[in-house]
């Protein structure tokens, strides 16, 4: 096991490789859909100290806003990343973000990033809400909250321990092409 | 981390304390017209969110208790388990995707499908306004949140569907489906050149294997298919979705169905997929199929993927004034 806290270096990124699990600490940030699409295209300059040796953090969570008007994360675990494909190499690199969380895997073009840049995708359990949010101490901010809606907004939290496995890492490796590929096999198999 | 976790739940007496029902609530179904659904409805979405069904519990133990102890399959069931006692016994929604909200009413003669259909949705109003349900309602190219799940056309959101029925009871029945195990649904249309899928059984399952193999973990596997063959594109994804409120383990009434049910099941859990798509022999949780009738020259196969977390349930108002939980 693993214990990373952000930001994160790029020497310590280049260590990991795909099966390591992680326990990750410090600030992550959230961004789903409309992060990524609005980054590509906009390259906000504001978001470029918050994200540099950062890691994101594909969540739409259940909030709580409490009395005292402050939030905490209800249930959070991964969102589906494939849909940030097309978004997620640029953004790595315009911002020199060290890792990326989901589930599911990327493609291609993201792992070209990962390895470009100097970053990893940490696995996260999906559907293990109540269970991650556990690991989310603390909401330090949320951006665009107006604009785009709670799911998709920009929440910047503090995370303890929060349990992960690299399935891509920065050197081309990617536990999900393996898993797809002998799959595909064994599906040509049982339909001849 | 790789001690086997025992899926132990609150007890129904300690579910029943947490009721938002008022001790001692009752149904007056002699009175169709003045009946409120709304907090039967809101206690239904209360459990939906935060209890799994035992059926589904049962299956992801089994799947656990298949894969190698200490590998990342049974680790991420274990964790799965882990997940569902947390939900449970703190009234949480055991994922932050609360989904789409699925509601299905059957009913007796006499009960106004206008009035019900506020009275759901105040329900879940009332459930988002709680943080049981995220708000999952957005303009779809705006991309704005309604931030409440209230679709403003009363079309999408939360989709109510009505059947009315010769019984005297009101049964409804709840179905939470996430985004991503959404996306990962299929309609083949047959034959399909592409996988080389005919318009036989055999093509049916090349359909099916096809769509799990695209799935891969991206609907947060292992997944339950519904799979309705025929209809139209419309009645057949819509039975499809309606297949999975069906209990696991449970035969299907179709003998020849509930063989094949069996088979696809043992194939596709071949695949090597696993949870989360991590590699491992648990890939599906079940498969629940249903024959239709289509026009001649249409043949659709139509699949929904439902999570690892098949949130569902259903309450039914009895004549006596019980309400029974499921």
């Amino acid at each position: 096991m693993i214990r990373l806290t952000t930001p994160i270096t790029e020497d310590q990124i280049r260590q990991l490789k795909v099966g390591d699990e992680v326990l990750l600490n410090g600030r992550v940030v959230l961004s789903r859909d409309m992060g990524h699409k609005y980054m590509k295209e906009q390259k906000p300059e504001w978001l470029k100290p918050i994200l540099e040796n950062m890691v994101i953090y594909h969540c739409g969570p259940v909030v709580k806003k409490h009395e005292d008007g402050h939030y905490s994360f209800v249930a959070a675990g991964p969102t589906t990343s494939i849909r940030e494909e097309p978004y997620q190499a640029d953004v790595i690199e315009t911002y020199k973000v060290r890792g990326v969380i989901g589930k599911g895997g990327m493609g291609k073009k993201t792992s070209e990033g990962l390895q470009k840049t100097g970053a990893v995708y940490l696995h996260a359990t999906g559907g293990a809400g109540s269970l991650l949010a556990e690991r989310c101490k603390r909401v330090v901010d949320v951006k665009m909250l107006e604009e785009f809606g709670s799911p998709e907004a920009f929440w910047i939290i503090e995370v303890e321990d929060f349990p992960l496995v690299v399935t891509m890492d920065s050197h081309g490796g990617s536990l999900h092409e393996i898993v797809a590929q002998q799959s595909q096999e064994r599906a040509k198999a049982l339909t001849a | 981390m790789s001690e086997c976790v025992i899926p132990t739940l609150t007890s129904n007496e300690v579910v029943a304390s947490k009721s938002v029902l008022p001790t001692g609530w009752k149904a007056d179904l002699s009175n169709l017209k003045g009946l409120d659904l709304t907090l039967p409805m809101l206690e239904l979405l209360r459990r939906s969110t935060s209890r799994l069904p035992q059926d589904v519990i049962d299956a992801l133990v089994k799947g656990r208790d298949a894969e190698e102890e200490g590998s990342r399959a049974f680790n991420t069931l274990n964790d799965m388990v882990r997940n569902i006692i947390l939900a449970d016994g703190q009234v949480t929604p055991l994922c932050q995707d609360t989904g789409t909200i699925i509601v299905w009413v059957r009913h007796p003669f006499g009960l106004s499908q206008r009035a019900a259909k506020q009275q759901i949705r105040a329900a879940v109003a009332e459930a988002t306004k709680r943080s049981w349900l995220r708000p999952n309602c957005v303009e779809a190219l705006s991309g704005k949140n309604t931030g409440t799940n209230m679709d403003p056309f009363h079309e999408g959101h939360p989709a109510v569907h009505f059947e009315e029925w010769d019984k005297p009871e009101v049964e409804i029945a709840v179905m939470q489906k996430g985004g991503g195990c959404e996306n990962v649904g299929a309609q083949y249309r047959l034959p399909d050149a592409a996988i080389g899928a005919g318009r036989d059984i055999k093509g049916v399952r090349k359909c099916i294997i096809d769509a799990v193999v695209k799935a891969q973990g991206q609907g947060c596997s292992p997944g339950i298919l519904g799979v309705a063959i025929g209809g139209d594109r419309v009645s057949s994804y819509e039975k499809s979705k309606e297949l999975i409120l069906r209990k696991l383990g449970t035969p299907n009434p179709d003998p020849k169905m509930d063989a094949f049910e069996k088979e696809i099941t043992n194939d596709l859990n071949t695949l090597g997929i696993g949870p989360m798509g991590y590699g491992g022999n648990t890939t599906v949780l079940g498969v629940l199929a249903e024959e239709m009738y289509r026009h001649p020259a249409s043949f659709y196969v139509s699949i929904s993927y439902m999570c690892w977390s098949s949130r569902r349930g259903s309450i039914t108002l009895k004549t006596n004034g019980e309400v029974s939980f499921d």
